[in-house]
């Protein structure tokens, strides 16, 4: 006897059971992923779905963290509090070991350390023999992610090569690989912004303080607004302003959050997550037009990045 | 179930675009992002600049969907894309597919998830090849609703028999080759991308034209799963057991994870795990720690059974009454999607839902010209060749029709040399 269902999901619903189902292909298919998780909001998502997906068991994959040593504190904090909370195992490895190794070397001190990154993950795949990384990377957010797989193939090298990029149809996910090759899984790939948003608030997902409107010293420079002065975990300061630059006291809120060197706030009075929902529904500027400095350098940098490693 | 987020969430849905440059594909979707404000207004400063940049008068909407470094430099589209809008009531995802020939594989893989296509045609040319062959891909991937889009409809001055005669040539076309018998549902819009008319937007240049714009189309078309009765279909992904020694409630639990590919289960219906044929009882649903009393088509749950038996990842659960034999051999539609050509003495991995099997070619029966629709024999297949093969198996599968069941009907296949995924099939 059949059944004729005419109720269907909400899109949230939707979404969520989507990346479930990619979740648990990857714990199905793979022998050692890893998930990796910053302390972002997108990453924040999938811990949430990572519970749905496993719990009442343990993650079949630890957490791990690619640290550039240039993190907002509250992040940073976050991070361990959540991962603590979980009672999953959280890895951290530091761009700042690898520059200690000599694997990472900084064209000149003030350089971003956002696109070495990608050095120290290919070290951490290797050092733990990581087989997938999961990540919350979404299509919408650029365009070179637009026309990623969700399981996305990656050489020996980290690797990405767009013009022989596996087939992916229907949900029947091609997860293998070769030992040393790597498989980049993003099970959110099909959400938004405003979808991230609207989940969050759903969920009631609580997420580091700089997410909300709160004053910032800033500087104005290159048609973004760049924090200033702003002080690490261990003490130190950076984002020391240039010579000349004004300093405004701004009230604004982050809309991508990640090394502190390329990433820019928006100005914003939303501290609350419905009023998050509301200026995203009302914005005119794309999640990563004002706010990320590394994606601005070119029209293929993000392009370009992920050919070499990057996430 | 989550209670729907807002009362008039009408979920999602997933459709296609088949078409080239030259039909204006780039400038619908490009619309259709445009005139639902989608697209922010940095984006299209930026597409400003690049148009005037080209010496273009008006800001070319096409290039809102220009790809990689790759595809700019060649002006070519060469891989499917996905891009996104919402109407505040639904969610869209469209796979935006390059159009030629050369690049069958792109649409197959587009219109596998997706419950609708827009086939876009030119008023001025009306049926060409591209569109029988793009018709009957949208028929061969299952895809049960079509919107026939003319466009251009500005060029032949909104002239209304224009858009009849390509009406009445198309309909003969798709009786020939059988779209509307299976219970298709085709719609003609006359439209013109390039200035908006009957997109979001219905304009005054086609009064004539008394039928919904294409974004009416797009808000009430069925939601994939809604349209016919479907049986139960629970590939397992993963199966839980927590090792908890301190909660005793953990103790005997054992979790089948995965997710509802079709119809809806319940607690304490009766069910079935293929291939093995034992049955139980389902004892429990959960989401995640949520305790649910049933589930629906495309849900991710964790079910429990009421008896301990055997199940790991790739076994199937079906409701008992709805049960089927696995099968050893199967008859299938078969799209060759690796510059490698198909080696029929070679043996290959499929995989199916969560299952794999190691798989040899039976007989290539027939390829088919997807231009003419003819038939020709064959004795190997190139990348995109369509073809029925026969395969032989070496683990059993719990396949559907793919006319029935598109979830459990579809199978990749795999070459284990490369890991590379080289076909798409779909059982008959």
């Amino acid at each position: 006897m059949t059944t004729l269902t005419r109720q269907t999901l909400s899109h949230l619903d939707w979404l969520e059971a989507e990346a479930i189902h990619i979740m648990r292909e990857v714990a199905g298919q793979c022998e050692r992923p890893v998930l990796l998780f910053s302390g972002g909001k997108d990453s924040i998502c999938m811990l949430r779905i990572a519970e749905k997906a496993f719990r009442p068991g343990k993650f079949p994959f630890p957490l791990m963290h690619i640290d550039t040593g240039h993190n907002y504190r509250e992040v940073v904090e976050f991070r361990d509090k959540r991962a603590a909370e979980l009672g999953e195992r959280l890895i951290v490895r530091s761009v700042e070991d690898s520059m200690k190794r000599g694997t990472v070397v900084l064209k000149h001190e003030g350089e971003s350390r956002n696109k070495h990154q990608s050095v120290t993950l290919l070290e951490a795949i290797a050092e733990f023999e990581f087989d997938a990384c999961i990540g919350g990377a979404r299509r919408d957010e650029e365009k070179a992610r637009a026309k990623e797989r969700i399981m996305s193939f990656r050489d020996e090298f980290g690797q990405w090569d767009p013009k022989n990029q596996r087939p992916e149809l229907w949900n029947l996910y091609n997860a293998r690989a070769h030992k040393g090759e790597n498989i980049r899984a993003f099970p959110i790939s099909n959400w938004t912004e405003m979808d991230v948003w609207q989940y969050i608030e759903r969920e009631n997902l609580e997420l580091p303080s700089i997410y909300f409107a709160h004053q910032r010293d800033v500087v104005l420079r290159g048609g973004a607004i760049f924090p200033v002065n702003v002080p690490l975990a261990g003490g130190e300061i950076i984002n020391i302003p240039k010579p000349g630059e004004e300093i405004v006291n701004m009230r604004v809120r982050f809309r991508t959050v990640g090394d502190i060197t390329c990433t820019a706030p928006v100005p914003s009075d939303a501290d609350s997550v419905d009023k998050i929902v509301l200026e995203t529904a009302t914005t005119t500027i794309t999640e990563r037009g004002a706010t990320r400095l590394d994606d601005q350098t070119s029209d293929a940098s993000m392009e370009q990045r992920k050919k070499e490693g990057y996430f | 179930m989550n209670a729907p987020t807002n009362q008039h969430d009408n979920g999602l849905l997933r459709f296609m675009t088949c078409g080239s440059v030259d039909d204006g594909k780039s400038t619908l979707i490009g619309r259709l992002l445009f005139d639902t404000k989608t697209i922010l207004e940095d984006t299209l400063t930026q597409i400003a600049r690049t148009s005037q940049k080209r010496g273009m008068d008006a800001v070319d909407l096409s290039l809102l969907t220009d790809g990689l470094q790759a595809e700019r430099e060649q002006g070519i589209t060469i891989d499917v894309a996905y891009r996104y809008f919402s109407t505040g009531t639904r969610k869209y995802i469209i796979a935006d597919a390059p159009g030629h020939e050369q690049y069958t594989r792109n649409m197959v893989t587009a219109a596998s998830t997706a419950n609708l296509a827009i086939i876009l045609m030119d008023a001025r040319k009306g049926m060409l090849t591209q569109t029988r062959r793009h018709s009957f891909l949208a028929q061969l991937v299952g895809i049960p609703h079509i919107v026939v889009a003319v466009n251009k409809m500005d060029l032949v001055n909104y002239d209304q028999t224009a858009f009849e005669k390509i009406r009445a040539e198309y309909l003969a076309f798709a009786t020939e080759i059988g779209l509307q018998r299976e219970g298709r549902d085709i719609r003609f819009i006359p439209m013109s991308a390039l200035n908006g008319d009957m997109i979001v937007e219905r304009g005054d240049a086609m009064p004539w034209h008394t039928g919904p714009t294409l974004l009416e189309i797009l808000e009430s078309a069925p939601a994939a799963h809604t349209e016919k009765a479907e049986n139960f279909r629970f590939p397992v992904q993963f199966v839980c057991r927590p090792q908890d020694s301190t909660n005793p409630e953990l103790h005997d639990f054992r979790g089948f994870m995965g997710r509802v590919e079709s119809g809806e289960i319940a607690i304490g219906d009766a069910v079935t795990v293929l291939p093995s044929g034992r049955t139980s009882t389902i004892k429990a649903i959960r989401l995640g720690e949520e305790k649910l009393q049933r589930a629906i088509h495309e849900q991710s749950v964790t079910l429990l059974l009421e008896d301990e038996i055997d199940i790991s990842r790739g076994d199937m659960i079906v409701k008992s009454s709805e049960a089927r034999e696995p099968l050893k051999q199967l008859d299938a539609m078969l799209c060759w999607l690796s510059e490698t050509p198909l080696s029929p003495a070679r043996a290959y991995v499929i995989r199916h839902t969560t299952r794999e099997s190691k798989a040899k070619i039976g007989a290539i029966e027939y390829r088919v010209d997807v231009n003419t629709l003819e038939r020709h024999a064959a004795q190997n297949l190139n990348m995109n060749d369509i073809a029925k093969v026969s395969f032989r198996l070496a683990q059993p599968l719990c396949a559907d029709n793919y006319a029935e069941n598109r979830a459990t009907g579809a199978f990749i296949v795999i070459d284990e040399s490369t890991n590379n995924t080289v076909g798409a099939g779909m059982v008959i």
